[in-house]
């Protein structure tokens, strides 16, 4: 590996996923960048006009000079600036959700490596036995006990991937543990922590960086569905989930904008994330260079 | 054989056994069980008669025992809503759920296995790019948004399929099914269009996956060799083989089909358990969320352990090695 630079040259070597990585920047940017790029404030109910409500993309606002471009919601909220909103609403859960599952597998992962014996078997056990559990029903029970709020969803997100990470950090910590430099470091006598947070970690995080990058998409989808389910989000921070589900009852009416377009925008941010997470598995993988 | 089963069904007990102490810890644990068992608008009266009768003025491991004790009797309480036994409910609308997502399943190996194939043995070809770009957008694609444009355009703009329920059902061995008639079908057929659709890119990738790894053994080499036509070789020795995973993964797929059902089942109105689990939640009908938990943990455990069995008898290694599998 010839740092950083060299990464990101052979990364771009594929297109699709060059245009994926620029796709998912230009929605990041989008996201942080939301409240001076929206045409409106969606959730300040003064800006709205009831009197403008479902009206289809291209139409002019009856008060203002605002023209809502990909129309609007029941609440005569424009579309474009609802999923603007909704996308950093999205990606901020979806972010917060996979670094403390990073976080708690990481810590399980590397402890279980660690100790070896009977608490690894013990704590793998445990991880399997998540996992054999589909992670929605988890949430969605989770949830159902706890009420909906962006917190308590992420809570619910951390609780049900937390398994994948730790197994993958458990497996990658197993094999790095027999290697000569951890050999050469426990010689040198330097103690446990030092050698876990120093040597090992460091070496894992490749292997981790494409779980992580896959979560992260299932995350954004799995809070998606929750949303769109009711037990997710709250109606006062619609995720682009929550904006799909309002517009399910227009749908069969004809107004399709309010589902449509935050479904394309939902799927183009998985799609652009699952793209790159793939070109780094392969990249990432000794076993597939040169592939 | 027999000691490798009993020792697998223990450990489905012990599974079983954590479990409903996970339950019993999330009801009765979390909250005030009361608030939880009691139906909310009754009366103070009645509040402190169902506190007495829940035995909820018992120490905590005697709470346990009874919860237990009428697990074993199949008794989960009454719905809120309903005002029958919530197990009741829940078997009632179990077959819909099995119906759809066995449906789902037979769609994602006829469909996924067969495209895996191709993908693995033409990696690099026009074909095995476009079967792996599909693959991809299968992963991307939220199953929720794919239902409601399956029923805006095959529904509201085409009018080809209804747009939701399950239509008329026909009773078969006891159990109500939609897949003998053909309005049945009609109705069926873009739920579980839907619930595959993931599992497709799934199966896809992993038939995919192991293809390429299988093309790359001798025997397969040797096969060549010999001269046999490559239909044969990838119809016999490298599907064979390419099984071997697929199957291993089948039972937990299931499983997961089952949970998924929930999606679905809200989108399309299928009356099956996944969505009464959703009605159940927005109601705060919480005797018939734990009794669906408790079956879906119970069919859980059952696939896994039947699965493990059906390894045990395919593949001896792991029955003689099975102790500490």
């Amino acid at each position: 590996m010839k740092g950083a630079a060299g990464l990101l040259a052979r990364y771009a070597e594929d297109r699709v996923a060059a245009a994926a990585l620029a796709l998912f920047a230009l929605l990041a940017l989008a996201a942080l960048a939301a409240p001076w790029l929206a045409p409106q404030n969606p959730y300040d109910l003064a800006q709205l006009d009831i009197l403008d409500a479902r009206l289809p993309p291209g139409s002019a606002a009856g008060a203002t000079e605002l023209v809502y471009r990909l129309g609007t919601d029941a609440q005569g909220r424009d579309m474009l600036s609802a999923m603007l909103y909704g996308l950093r609403i999205s990606l901020a859960v979806g972010f917060a959700a996979t670094a403390g599952g990073l976080a708690l597998g990481l810590l399980v992962g590397l402890s279980s490596a660690l100790a070896g014996g009977r608490v690894d078997a013990l704590i793998m056990r445990a991880a399997d036995l998540q996992l054999a559990f589909p992670a929605i029903l988890l949430a969605l029970i989770l949830l159902a006990a706890l009420g909906p709020g962006p917190g308590k969803i992420v809570a619910a997100l951390v609780a049900a991937q937390w398994a994948y990470y730790a197994r993958a950090v458990r497996g990658v910590a197993l094999v790095e543990r027999e290697k000569d430099y951890i050999a050469a470091v426990r010689l040198l006598g330097l103690s446990g922590p030092r050698i876990l947070f120093r040597h090992l970690l460091p070496n894992c995080l490749p292997a981790l960086i494409v779980v992580a990058t896959l979560q992260v998409g299932a995350a954004i989808a799995l809070e998606a569905t929750l949303s769109f389910l009711g037990v997710g989000l709250p109606v006062t921070e619609p995720s682009l989930g929550l904006l799909i589900a309002n517009g399910f009852q227009y749908l069969l009416s004809g107004k399709y904008w309010i589902s449509v377009f935050p479904g394309l925008l939902l799927l183009g941010l998985i799609l652009a994330i699952n793209l790159v997470a793939e070109r780094l598995r392969v990249l990432l993988n000794p076993r597939l260079q040169g592939v | 054989m027999a000691w490798y089963a009993l020792a697998r069904l223990l450990q489905a007990l012990a599974v079983l056994a954590v479990m409903s102490l996970l339950v019993f810890a999330g009801v009765y644990a979390l909250g005030n069980p009361v608030d939880l068992l009691v139906d909310p608008n009754a009366g103070a009266a009645d509040y402190a008669r169902r506190v007495a009768a829940l035995g909820l003025d018992q120490p905590l491991w005697v709470q346990y025992a009874r919860f237990v004790v009428g697990l074993l009797h199949g008794d989960l309480g009454n719905s809120f809503v309903h005002g029958t036994p919530a197990l009741h409910l829940i078997f009632e609308r179990m077959p819909a759920t099995l119906e759809v997502s066995f449906a789902a399943l037979m769609m994602a190996l006829a469909s996924g296995v067969p495209l895996g194939l191709v993908a693995g043995f033409k990696p690099q070809s026009w074909i095995g790019r476009a079967i792996r770009a599909l693959s991809v957008l299968g992963f991307s694609l939220p199953t929720f948004w794919v239902g409601l444009m399956f029923i805006m355009l095959f529904a509201v703009e085409l009018g080809w399929l209804p747009a939701g329920g399950r239509g008329p059902t026909e009773h078969v061995l006891g159990i109500d099914l939609s897949i003998t008639t053909l309005e049945g079908w009609r109705h069926l057929l873009l739920p579980a269009v839907n619930l595959a659709l993931f599992k497709i890119s799934l199966l896809i990738r992993l038939t995919a996956a192991s293809t390429q790894e299988i093309l790359r053994q001798d025997y397969i080499r040797f096969a060549r060799a010999k001269g046999l036509h490559p239909v044969r070789i990838v119809g016999l020795h490298v599907l064979k083989n390419a099984l071997v995973p697929i199957v291993t993964v089948l039972g937990l797929e299931f499983g997961s089909l089952v949970a998924f059902a929930v999606v679905t089942e809200s989108v399309f109105a299928w009356p099956g358990m996944g969505k009464l689990l959703i009605d159940s939640i927005t109601l705060l009908d919480r005797p018939v969320v734990v009794a669906y938990l408790l079956v879906v943990v119970l069919l859980f455990v059952s696939i896994n352990f039947i699965v493990d069995l059906l390894y045990g008898l395919l593949d001896p290694r792991v029955r003689l090695g099975g102790a500490q599998a």
